[in-house]
């Protein structure tokens, strides 16, 4: 039986890009994960291909929190570049495990000394294989032993983890276990075990499954019945179109004819995407384009008249940090202003913000839904932390419903009507009918037009007209405000809030029962989309005082939510910022929260917690 | 198939079936002539006003798709961008026949990439470049196709190199290219007809004077310039599908091009030489063209053999639009083999 007990430790890994860390680093987090304790791994990679230092976090959590930690209780230091710096990551009387010719660093005075287990990695992989190539990639994989046989973790592990990896590979299979063996025999041999740090098996991850954002982003857009996607490639949103395009290669082939039942297109470019999801949604195909900041820049001219013309599309952003190039291969959630009103004039879009990999399977499904009933681009804004790193989680349901393909009018129904107005609203509900290009029936064309146009899509620059159709389209979000995914709320405290949205869930999760171990209760909304649902107000109203946590610099949702709650809710809000790149950390949240509750000691706040400000 | 008779097309349908809104533009502007060849080509063809999408961008071109087939449904896009939005529907709805208008600010500035890459996809559609060396809608500012030389309104001199669009189309492995002159309906219906007839993307670099702008003396997009220097390449009939191809000419004076559909056109030489089923002749004619300050008009190059974007996705013949759950989702039972595989 698997032994119960308390675990939070916290690895960090510091290799070089393109060195094949990447599946070194993956078979120690399944093989912790096989141990049946919960795992948070995340990449910290450069925006680079081969060379560059890249950082691997895994944390090992029997309570099950999905953020990760700052600090290091165990640090694998293989890129000389970054040793010294490394070292700062290390908790005081952290361990060590680094590669022997970078020499033992330096005691720290008046901090407790280090475990230290050099490792003669480069050697040790130079004598057993031969081929210069396959080395570098082997050499990760004896860290893995080094680390298994310093925690404890069993070789059923290992080897279900190396299977899993390998699966399709027996060749790299054999190369990879002998790797991990020689790290584990060098240890046994040469070194003994001084530090206190160790796994036992628990019992807190069977069912679960380990998924990144992108590829159940895109499970969701295949079972919401996406038949259209243009993109083009952008880290982190890419490896949602490959996940997409590989899912249609396995299910979207007849089995007789060979044909695709999905048009797959890599476009020249953003604007190209955008204009391709826009055909494909007047045509009445459910479209859909992927990409991230830059892109999404790109797309602001075609979204407008998507907008305008009411046409249904759905925009995926894989939010990373901006501006411009920015750091591409860190995690933002700055596009929340921009994507919410994207395009000149008035626009305004419904967002939905998936915070866990479940919800980017069920939100990706909702959003075609939304864009049909809608007639309006969709966006859904995930980002490069929730996309691209695993994260565990219960399995994904199969949907319960079928598509909701909104008001389309076919010749049938046409044939029982004297007149149709594409842009008439006769429901009093802001949302119109529309037709689609092929409908045989004299009443079914209308013309598609960026231009003002009146309720029988006729061009016109008449000021009352563009004023009515302006305030119907109004009208129409408020209608889609109910069909969005609701807010959850969590706790109960009539003091203090907490309202963060998207990836920030895992943090705040930790960071509130922190808060509550030091005697702030708090109560939680997570924000699912916008524009805000009415409980927002209700929540918001009964707190003093609101945490909006934002990880972006300038508090995007907290803007936004001060004009949308209005001038009496709004003092009651207050912004927490994080935009260091870096997924955020609990203890960061908690440090910033208590230290504007005044509960926090003076001058606690480390100097790493960059980026970090009210 | 309704009866034929005298004022209806084998739809039964009448010449004012394919009639649109009242234009707006210029009287005397080319782009008004397109749309009568347009409408006359439409009809003799007999295309399904509820089959037909009209396309465009932004410019006094663009929005010529409002004055024919009311019927159809259009959509006006962004400046330049209609190649994309074509694309997005064209794959959507591949039993659609796509037509779209562009200018020539449209396709040769802003949207000179979009228009490069509808080619390299050959998206199933007819795009006409109404051209006339200017950008019409924002009053007369040069646009990318005015040749080297030409005077502007104000008296101010080209002395930029000209993007031609027909020659550039050829370049870049265009599966139908043609050029023509809006007041040439003799040559321009059977052009538009070949077109529609043509799977692929079919290119008409069409010459439409500007009267407001661009019709002056010095200017080589004016009426007066055009028929002054015209070259035509052959006399064009059309000869639909179904027609007996009679042969009423004498040996060596016509060649025919089987086109995608069954139909011919038939190339009536008029002293030239020119296959246009061979492109390096196609890059030859329209140099020769260029050097020798010739409009070049006529089919200047089709390959009917082309696999349009449809076919080489291999992509259903009925519309993406039309599937249903059934088609489009996992079964639950290979939704959870799936996550089996993904634990
Ligand atoms: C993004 C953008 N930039 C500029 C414009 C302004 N604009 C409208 S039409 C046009 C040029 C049209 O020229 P052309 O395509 O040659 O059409 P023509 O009017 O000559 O038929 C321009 C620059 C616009 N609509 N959109
Ligand atoms: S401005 Fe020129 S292009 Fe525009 S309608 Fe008038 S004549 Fe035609
Ligand atoms: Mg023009």
């Amino acid at each position: 039986m698997a032994e119960q007990g308390s675990v939070d430790l916290n690895l960090v890994a510091s290799t070089v890009n393109g060195s094949g860390s990447q599946s070194a680093n993956l078979v120690l987090t399944r093989a912790v994960f096989a141990m049946g304790i919960p795992v948070a791994p995340k990449n910290l990679f450069p925006s680079n291909i081969e060379g560059l230092p890249t950082w691997f976090y895994l944390r090992a959590n029997s309570a099950g929190y999905r953020a990760g930690r700052r600090r290091a209780d165990l640090l694998v230091a293989l890129d000389r570049a970054t040793f010294q710096a490394d070292i700062a990551r290390l908790e005081p009387g952290g361990v060590l495990v680094f590669e022997e010719a970078f020499g033992a660093p330096p005691v720290e005075e008046g901090r407790p000394p280090l475990h230290l287990y050099p490792v003669p990695f480069g050697r040790l992989a130079k004598e057993s294989v031969p081929d210069p190539d396959l080395r570098k990639y082997l050499t990760n994989m004896i860290y893995v032993g080094v680390v298994a046989e310093i925690l404890g973790i069993p070789d059923t592990a290992l080897e279900e983890a190396l299977t899993h990896q390998f699966r399709t590979k027996p060749k790299a299979l054999a190369a990879n276990r002998e790797a991990l063996a020689l790290g584990r025999d060098y240890f046994r041999a040469n070194l003994t075990k001084i530090d206190s740090l160790r796994l036992r098996p628990l019992d807190r991850t069977s069912g679960q499954l380990l998924l990144e954002g992108n590829q159940t982003a895109a499970l969701g857009a295949i079972m919401g019945g996406c038949t259209v996607l243009a993109w083009y490639p952008i880290t982190p949103s890419s490896s949602l179109a490959e996940h997409l395009i590989g899912l249609a290669d396995r299910y979207r082939i007849d089995p007789e004819s060979g044909e695709r039942r999905i048009a797959t297109i890599q476009a020249e470019d953003e604007l190209a995407a955008a204009g391709m999801v826009l055909g494909a949604g007047w045509a009445g195909a459910r479209a859909m384009t992927t990409t991230s900041g830059p892109g999404i820049s790109l797309m602001a001219e075609f979204v407008g008249l998507g907008y305008y013309a009411e046409i249904p599309a759905v925009f995926v952003d894989i939010q990373r940090v901006g501006p411009s190039t920015g750091l591409p291969t860190r995690t933002m959630q700055g596009d929340v202003s921009f994507a919410y009103t994207l395009s000149h004039g008035d626009t305004r879009h419904p967002v939905l913000l998936p915070g866990t990999v479940l919800e980017c399977y069920e939100f990706l499904q909702q959003a075609f839904d939304l864009a049909e009933q809608l007639q309006t681009p969709v966006f859904v804004l995930s980002d490069l932390d929730l996309g691209m790193n695993l994260w565990m989680t219960d399995p994904l349901p199969y949907p319960e419903q079928g598509f909701e393909r909104g008001k389309v009018l076919h010749k049938a129904e046409l044939d029982q009507m004297q007149r149709f107005e594409r842009y008439r609203d006769v429901d009093g509900d802001g949302v119109p009918w529309r037709t689609l290009p092929g409908t045989e029936h004299p009443l079914a064309a209308y013309f598609t037009r960026g231009s003002g146009h009146d309720e029988a899509a006729r061009y016109t620059e008449s000021e009352e007209t563009y004023t009515r159709v302006m305030d119907r389209l109004a009208r129409k979000l408020e209608t889609g405000r109910d069909r969005l995914p609701a807010p959850v709320v969590d706790g109960e405290s009539a003091e203090v809030g907490i309202l963060a949205y998207g990836s920030s869930h895992h943090a705040v999760v930790e960071a509130r029962d922190i808060l509550k171990a030091k005697g702030t209760a708090t109560e939680y909304l997570r924000l699912r989309a916008l524009p805000a649902a009415p409980e927002v107000a209700d929540f918001v109203a009964r707190h003093s005082r609101v945490y909006v946590v934002d990880q972006n610099r300038d508090g995007q949702m907290h803007q936004i939510l001060q004009v949308e709650l209005g001038p009496q809710l709004a003092g009651r809000l207050r912004s927490v910022r994080h935009y260091d790149g870096l997924p955020l950390f609990a203890a960061d949240l908690v440090e910033a929260i208590q230290r504007e509750e005044g509960t926090a000691a003076a001058a606690s706040r480390p100097a790493s917690v960059a980026g970090m400000a009210r | 198939m309704a009866a034929v008779t005298a004022k209806t097309n084998p739809l039964g349908l009448s010449r004012d079936d394919y009639k649109g809104l009242a234009t707006t533009l210029c009287a005397g502007c080319g782009h008004n002539s397109i749309t009568n060849h347009i409408v006359k080509a439409l009809y003799d063809h007999g295309v399904d006003p509820y089959r037909l999408a009209k396309m465009s961008g932004i410019g006094c071109s663009s929005k010529a798709t409002a004055y024919f087939v009311e019927r159809a449904h259009a959509f006006n896009a962004v400046h330049g961008r209609m190649p994309a939005v074509t694309t997005g529907a064209a794959v959507a709805n591949r039993e659609l026949l796509f037509l779209g208008i562009s200018g020539d600010g449209d396709t040769a500035s802003i949207g000179l990439g979009q228009f490069c890459h509808l080619l390299r996809r050959n998206v199933d559609c007819t795009y006409i470049v109404e051209n006339n060396g200017v950008y019409g809608l924002t009053k007369g500012q040069f646009s990318a196709t005015a040749d080297p030389g030409s005077v502007q309104r104000k008296g101010t001199v080209n002395q930029l190199e000209t993007i031609d669009i027909a020659g550039l189309a050829v370049q870049l492995g265009a599966s139908f290219v043609a050029r023509s002159f809006s007041g040439d309906g003799q040559q321009l219906v059977p052009l538009l007809r070949a077109a529609l007839s043509h799977r692929g993307t079919a290119v008409l670099d069409v010459i439409s004077p500007c009267v407001a702008f661009n019709d002056h003396e010095g200017s080589t997009k004016s009426y007066h310039y055009v028929k002054e220097h015209e070259l035509v390449l052959h006399g064009l009939d059309f000869i639909p599908q179904q027609t007996e191809v009679a042969v009423d000419y004498a040996e060596g004076t016509s060649t025919d091009v089987e086109l995608h559909d069954g139909s011919h056109l038939r190339l009536r030489k008029l002293g030239r030489e020119h296959d246009p089923q061979d492109r390096l002749s196609a890059l030859r004619v329209i140099d020769e063209g260029r050097q020798s300050a010739e409009v070049v008009t006529g089919l200047l190059y089709v390959n009917p053999a082309a696999p349009d974007l449809c076919t080489m996705e291999n992509l259903p013949q009925s519309p993406l639009r039309d599937l249903g759950e059934a088609e489009l989702r996992l079964t639950p039972d290979q939704f959870a083999a799936l996550l089996r595989e993904w634990q």
